[in-house]
């Protein structure tokens, strides 16, 4: 099957700052993909050659099996939702929802019906006259959506769509954008630095720093098998334990990434699994999370630990800053990170 | 992203070319070509006997404006008088810019600036007129000095030997009053703009840390409305030293160095010497300015 | 909004009455001598200053209407600011939308190009612009008026449209073009919309500025007479001085009307931003 979207040993760079380096991906059709990352990463930059917005230095693009390296983002067939919304001000919601329809010279009372079929599709049926200032910052991202999706795009690129909201409004419209998706049944594409949102919407996710790809994956692999310590610590922050560290452990000088929540704080006078691996070390704080606590521990050759312990748990231990605890966890629970 | 290129504009170099090379024709040709023309006539000679202008370069023409004392003096005099305009443009532009930039409320704070602006883009001419008419003998200076008992005050200072003259209107204090009234609006402006950006917190914390109103003035206003205050200075000396209409219209006999300009390449055909004395202003001001960076007025920026 | 008046502001943070004082004086002072000029319009006494006038009257704007000089002047005063204008909004706009965003090498002098022109002292570019003409063997008149004010006024225009350019986020030219415009779409529907007031406000105060130049018109006239001009002439000939004054105050009327249009244009941005 052709990938709907592919890079091809995609470079970029500006001026001495290099933004993307050789990186190349295959997006299937109907994929929910995300582009992960910190700023500076080069996850921005991929989806502006995408888009169009940018051109490559080396490397290609192609849309649906076709070179569109240096096609103007006016002759692609793919829209984009951006950051700030970037809603036309002298516009009102209609007209800017209908802006796809017009600038393709879509006469005006079929621009007005589908205008209003798009904005009821994000439930937004009543405001369309309305202008883009006199919207909340849920709505503007909706108007954005139906923007963009008017022209039946077989690709939605979603630039941080959620960054610009609060935490409970960002969990409702991760549930109606993965509903839209499903529904519309095409290919969405999204860029987050919020590795919370990236695990809970997309079906992969390639983690860049740098300007590479550090790991292209299905959520689950990522979290439970990082193949970098970067990609450890940067999705679901699991301890990363160096080699040096790790000969002391487990006897093999072999870097491990290893979850705090898979890390056990084994009570006094309690036996300990056989052929767990265990170490003694002194908790330096404790930091309450409600359901859990987290406590970081510093072991006798100086490693950090973080320890994620149940609420239930972590009472009854009586953890407290200065305590000293022996750890123990299971050996296919550490995962073995390439260096 | 840090690397947000406006690429849709500025991909094609053909449409960029398009845009910008009219314009940069009308100031590249028009513009610099007739400023190094001007530059070039400075260097050329005068012929003594027909007082034609020979296109030969020579020095002669600088040493003719930098030796006599005559234009000396010219110079003097006109450096003094923009000086002592910015200086007071800037005490009196002060309270009137941080009380606009900081005291008044929104409505307030547009009359203020529709107050400045009005005048200052009010005709030019009509206001150095106006000033002629206030200045002169029987105008309303000397109606409103007759009226407050003061005719005797402003005799005596008419009567001073340099700064006086036989009326306001034919004095280098009217003329000096013209010339800060004229320029005001340029130095307010910049002004209000500093102060304006000074946030509250500032003064706050700093009452917070026991200064007194004085001592916030002193340390924390006046070192920030410092880039500003370098900004208005630069246009009314700039200005002062440029202007040939109101020394010509207002004031004292004694030549200003663009009265000089006009007056030498007009009547007197001297292209050269006028051409001379028209690069000085650019010269003092580039030394103003650095001046103005040297003593630190722009680091707050 | 609060519906509450807020509470006055503690005393320290209020101005100090010497503030209070001098700012309003201030204000005075920029005001009385142009409503002084309206008064001298009305005066009965045509020889000297005296104040207050012995008397009022509208006989001068009678002769002043009757006068075929000053209508000359003043349609040959609205025709070079109507050319220079236009001018300057062309090239203006066109060197706005070549600098606003593309970084190049040298754009930094191009930049400076771009404001010298208002920079420098007027009698600079008006001795230069004069010894440009002589130096091509031009004779001065209407088109070397238009040259000089286009000059300055495209510095006007372009510093307006640029300036709001720049507050235009590249993204919504990207969101247009995303959404299937082409070029000349994007500008006709995006950009041109969001820069008409501003391009109308540099257009006016440009207009303003050409209406009023005296100081490189007095170099590049040649023989022509613009109402500037005419005006200065009359400053050094005593007879019948009230004409002067109605003509400066019509000179007034003339200036402001677009200066306050320009500003109201522009004002929303103002407070936005001052906000």
């Amino acid at each position: 099957m052709t990938a709907a979207i592919e890079l091809h040993e995609a470079s970029r760079a500006f001026g001495n700052v290099v933004a993307l380096e050789r990186v190349s991906l295959a997006v299937a059709p109907g994929e929910f993909f995300a582009l992960l990352g910190p700023s500076g990463s080069g996850k921005t930059t991929s989806l502006r050659l995408i888009a169009g917005f940018d051109q490559p230095d080396s490397g290609r693009v192609l849309l649906d099996g076709e070179d569109v390296t240096e096609a103007p983002p006016f002759a692609r067939n793919v829209n984009t939702v951006f950051q700030d919304y970037a809603l036309f001000p002298h516009m009102s919601v209609a007209e800017n929802v209908a802006y796809g329809l017009k600038v393709r010279g879509v006469g005006s009372r079929e621009r007005e019906a589908r205008a209003r079929d798009m904005l009821e599709l994000v439930r937004l049926g009543d405001l369309g006259s309305r202008r883009p200032s006199q919207l909340s910052g849920g709505q503007r991202q909706r108007v954005a959506l139906a923007r963009a999706l008017i022209n039946q795009p077989k690709v939605l690129l979603l630039d941080e769509p959620l960054g610009a909201l609060d935490l409970k409004l960002r969990e409702e419209m991760q549930a109606e954008l993965k509903g839209l998706q499903k529904r519309l049944g095409i290919t969405f594409v999204f860029v987050t630095h919020d590795q919370g949102e990236a695990l809970s919407m997309a079906d992969r996710i390639a983690v860049f720093s740098q300007g590479r790809i550090e790991q292209l994956d299905t959520p689950r692999a990522l979290y439970n098998r990082p193949r970098t310590a970067f990609v450890a610590s940067f999705v679901g922050s699991a301890n990363v334990v160096h080699a040096d560290a790790a000969r002391e452990l487990t006897g093999h000088p072999r870097a491990f990434a290893i979850r705090p929540e898979l890390v056990e704080i084994v009570a006094p006078g309690t036996p300990v699994r056989d052929g767990s691996i265990r170490c003694e070390g002194v908790v330096l704080d404790v930091l309450y999370h409600g359901a859990s606590s987290r406590c970081r521990v510093r072991l006798d050759d100086g490693t950090t630990l973080a320890v994620a312990q149940p609420e239930a748990a972590s009472a009854a231990a009586g953890l407290v800053a200065g305590a000293h605890v022996r750890l123990a966890w299971r050996p296919d629970a550490a995962v073995p990170l390439q260096d | 992203m840090a690397a947000r290129v406006f690429s849709l504009q500025g991909r094609s170099s053909f449409y960029f070319a398009l845009l910008l090379v009219p314009p940069l024709l009308w100031l590249g040709i028009v513009y610099l070509g007739s400023l190094f023309t001007l530059l070039l006539q400075s260097f050329y000679a005068i012929d003594e006997f027909t007082a034609r202008v020979v296109p030969r370069l020579t020095l002669a023409t600088y040493r003719v404006l930098l030796t006599q004392p005559a234009h000396l003096d010219i110079i003097a005099r006109t450096v003094v008088m923009a000086i002592a305009v910015t200086a007071v443009s800037a005490v009196i532009a002060f309270p009137v810019a941080l009380y606009m930039a900081r005291y008044a409320g929104p409505k307030l704070k547009a009359l203020f600036y529709v107050g400045i602006l009005l005048p200052m883009w009010t005709s030019y001419l009509v206001k150095v007129y106006a000033w002629r008419l206030i200045l002169a003998k029987q105008g309303i200076a000397s109606w409103g000095f007759e009226q407050l008992g003061l005719m005797g005050a402003l005799d005596r200072t008419l009567a001073v030997p340099v700064v006086g003259g036989p009326s306001l209107a034919s004095s280098y204090l009217g003329m000096f009053v013209v010339f800060v009234y004229m320029w005001l609006p340029f130095m307010i402006l910049p002004l209000a703009a500093a102060l304006e950006r000074v946030p509250g917190s500032l003064l706050q914390a700093s009452a917070d840390l026991g200064a007194t109103r004085p001592q916030t003035f002193r340390h924390v206003v006046l070192p920030l409305a410092l880039p500003g205050l370098a900004a208005g200075s630069i246009f009314t000396f700039s200005l002062t030293l440029g202007d040939y209409i109101i020394p010509t219209v207002v004031g004292a006999p004694g030549y200003f160095i663009g009265m000089m300009v006009y007056q030498q390449q007009g009547t007197a055909g001297n292209l050269p010497l006028a051409a001379a004395f028209s690069v000085v202003p650019i010269v003092l001001i580039g030394l103003y300015l650095a001046l103005a960076r040297r003593l630190g007025a722009f680091d707050a920026l | 909004m609060r519906s509450e008046r807020p509470r006055p502001p503690p005393r320290w943070e209020r101005p100090s009455p010497f503030t209070k004082v001098a700012a309003t004086l201030g204000l005075l002072f920029l005001h009385a001598p142009v409503w002084v000029i309206a008064l001298y319009a009305f005066t009965t006494e045509d020889r000297t200053y005296r104040f207050p006038p012995p008397g009022l009257t509208l006989h001068w704007f009678e002769v002043a209407f009757a006068r075929s000089d000053i209508w000359a002047a003043m349609r040959l005063s609205l025709l070079v600011a109507a050319v220079a204008t236009l001018a300057a909004i062309v090239l203006g706009t066109l060197a706005a939308f070549a600098l606003a965003r593309r970084s190049f090498r040298g754009k930094e002098s191009i930049t400076l190009l771009f404001v010298l022109p208002i920079a420098l002292p007027g009698i600079l570019t008006g001795l230069a612009l004069l010894a440009g003409i002589r130096t091509l063997g031009l004779e001065p008149g209407f088109w070397t008026i238009v040259a000089g004010h286009a000059t300055f006024c495209l510095v006007i225009v372009y510093n307006n449209v640029i300036a709001r350019l720049r507050r235009i986020p590249p993204s919504w030219v990207e969101a247009s073009s995303d959404l299937g415009a082409r070029g000349h779409q994007t500008f006709a529907y995006v950009l041109l919309p969001q820069i008409a007031s501003a391009l109308l406000a540099g257009g006016m105060l440009a207009f303003a500025l050409s209406f009023d130049e005296i100081i490189v018109t007095l170099f590049t006239a040649g023989h022509e007479r613009t109402l500037p001009i005419w005006f200065y002439n009359e400053l050094f000939r005593p007879r019948e001085r009230p004409v002067t004054n109605v003509v400066a105050v019509i000179v007034i009327l003339v200036t402001l009307a677009p200066i306050l249009a320009a500003y109201w244009l522009t004002k929303p941005e103002a407070e936005v931003s001052s906000g």
